[in-house]
């Protein structure tokens, strides 16, 4: 991994959606340390632009992202599955990011407030656990650039202090977050507003 | 940079993983398991009401019918394979993953036909029997399933792959695949017929096992492009 390079550059990025232009020529580097909050009101593309970012979209916008790093997407929805227990769904995930053994995963379980649900079945856990199941593979996650989309749904306040300091340690450690959220986050590191008009504002 | 490279699991323990996660899953609801069972235990009932209860007429017939009704029961449950994975969000998840996709579609329809077309070529004698066919075609019919299901479960997912992101897919999916059935078809119940009548079902069974090769060979390219457009749209 190259020390000083960006993890991820976007040239020119145009997109269009059902006739409106929701950004164009939107050009950003995310460096090693930084910290992203996408602003933008409900609409505006953000999750259009977290989906190119990631490689989902790869069709119907015009400019050019560049990855240098592995990256670690979460979306929308939680790819928790109902049937599987906390425990399996992070020890079989389909995104094949590492072979965790049970400590990590218990740890990892434990820092997002499941200690004692390793082995339920998911489906009798709640939407908020089922999103704290998939926000464990912060705890556990060794990609550089994080890309999160709206992850504090459902989160109550103390998850979410909880999440802020684990995106705090991941930026001191050399990582890099880009976010979503309509709230402010309260991290003692400096945050970024990206302005889907504007860019990168510093 | 304190921030460790990866160990990503190699792919053949990432598919291990995903095929034992599949596995578990259908384990975990039976009833998906049973249902195609019951299907094709159900409309091989159906055939005596129908056609007459005449032990060589229902014979005559009974590789097409044995053919046909497994065709129906595998495209009953082909729309299913990835379904709850795109509505759940790990079908992107898994579209990111470092390891190739084409391996782990693979490891996803392996696990679809041990449930589905391995299972039922299992159970084949006991309906086999049920409509009298001759016991001498049963190997035949048995051989000619395992390969012939596993065709029609690599190219069900094909149609499963491009219809996932409709919140109906089950008629189109239909319309799209069973065109690519009929030669499995063909050749199946060709195989199950020949052995009815004492020849060799030999070649019938290699043709089917080359339609197999293919299948493994081009099916995941297809599957692996049609979850990107869905995932994508």
């Amino acid at each position: 991994m190259t020390e000083s390079g960006p993890l991820l550059s976007v040239h020119d990025l145009c997109l269009e959606r059902g006739g409106r232009e929701l950004f164009r020529e939107l050009s950003f580097a995310i460096y090693p340390g930084q910290l992203i909050q996408v602003d933008g009101a409900n609409g505006a593309g953000k999750t259009s632009l977290f989906r190119i970012l990631a490689g989902l979209s790869r069709y119907g916008f015009a400019g050019r992202v560049e990855r240098h790093a592995p990256l670690l997407y979460l979306g929308h929805q939680p790819a928790v599955k109902a049937l599987l227990t906390p425990r399996e769904n992070l020890a079989w995930h389909v995104a094949g990011e590492a072979r965790y053994n049970n400590d990590q995963i218990e740890s990892a379980l434990a820092s997002v407030g499941l200690y004692g649900y390793e082995d339920v079945l998911s489906n009798t856990l709640s939407a908020g656990q089922h999103r704290r199941v998939n926000l464990a593979r912060l705890y556990l996650s060794q990609c550089p650039l994080w890309l999160l989309d709206e992850p504090f749904t459902a989160i109550d306040k103390s998850g979410v202090a909880e999440l802020e300091k684990q995106m705090l340690f991941h930026v001191e450690r050399g990582g890099a977050v880009v976010i979503t959220s309509h709230q402010l986050l309260r991290v003692s590191h400096r945050v970024q507003m990206l302005n889907l008009n504007e860019g990168l504002l510093a | 940079m304190s921030v460790a490279t990866r160990n990503a699991p190699g792919t053949a323990a990432f598919c291990l993983g995903l095929l034992r996660r599949q596995l578990t899953l259908a384990a975990r609801r039976p009833i998906e398991i049973g249902n195609p069972l019951l299907f094709f235990a159900m409309v091989v009932a159906l055939f005596p009401l129908g056609l007459g209860p005449a032990p060589d007429k229902l014979a005559g017939f009974a590789p097409g019918i044995l053919w046909i009704i497994a065709l129906l029961s595998s495209l009953l449950t082909s729309d299913t394979v990835f379904r709850s994975d795109f509505e759940d969000g790990s079908l992107e998840q898994l579209l990111l993953a470092p390891q190739p996709l084409f391996l782990s579609v693979l490891a996803y329809i392996l696990a679809h036909w041990l449930i589905t077309g391995f299972l039922l070529a299992l159970i084949s004698p006991v309906f086999a029997v049920m409509i009298n066919l001759p016991a001498e075609a049963i190997g035949a019919l048995m051989a000619s399933l395992l390969l012939g299901t596993a065709v029609l479960s690599l190219v069900g997912g094909i149609g499963a792959a491009l219809t996932v992101g409709l919140k109906r897919g089950g008629m189109l999916i239909s319309l799209l695949i069973l065109p690519f059935y009929m030669p499995v078809l063909i050749f199946g119940s060709a195989a199950v017929q020949n052995a009815v009548i004492g020849a060799p079902a030999g070649a019938y069974l290699a043709i089917l096992g080359s339609m197999l090769c293919l299948a493994i060979a081009l099916a995941p390219f297809a599957i692996a492009a049609g979850l990107r457009i869905s995932v994508d749209a």
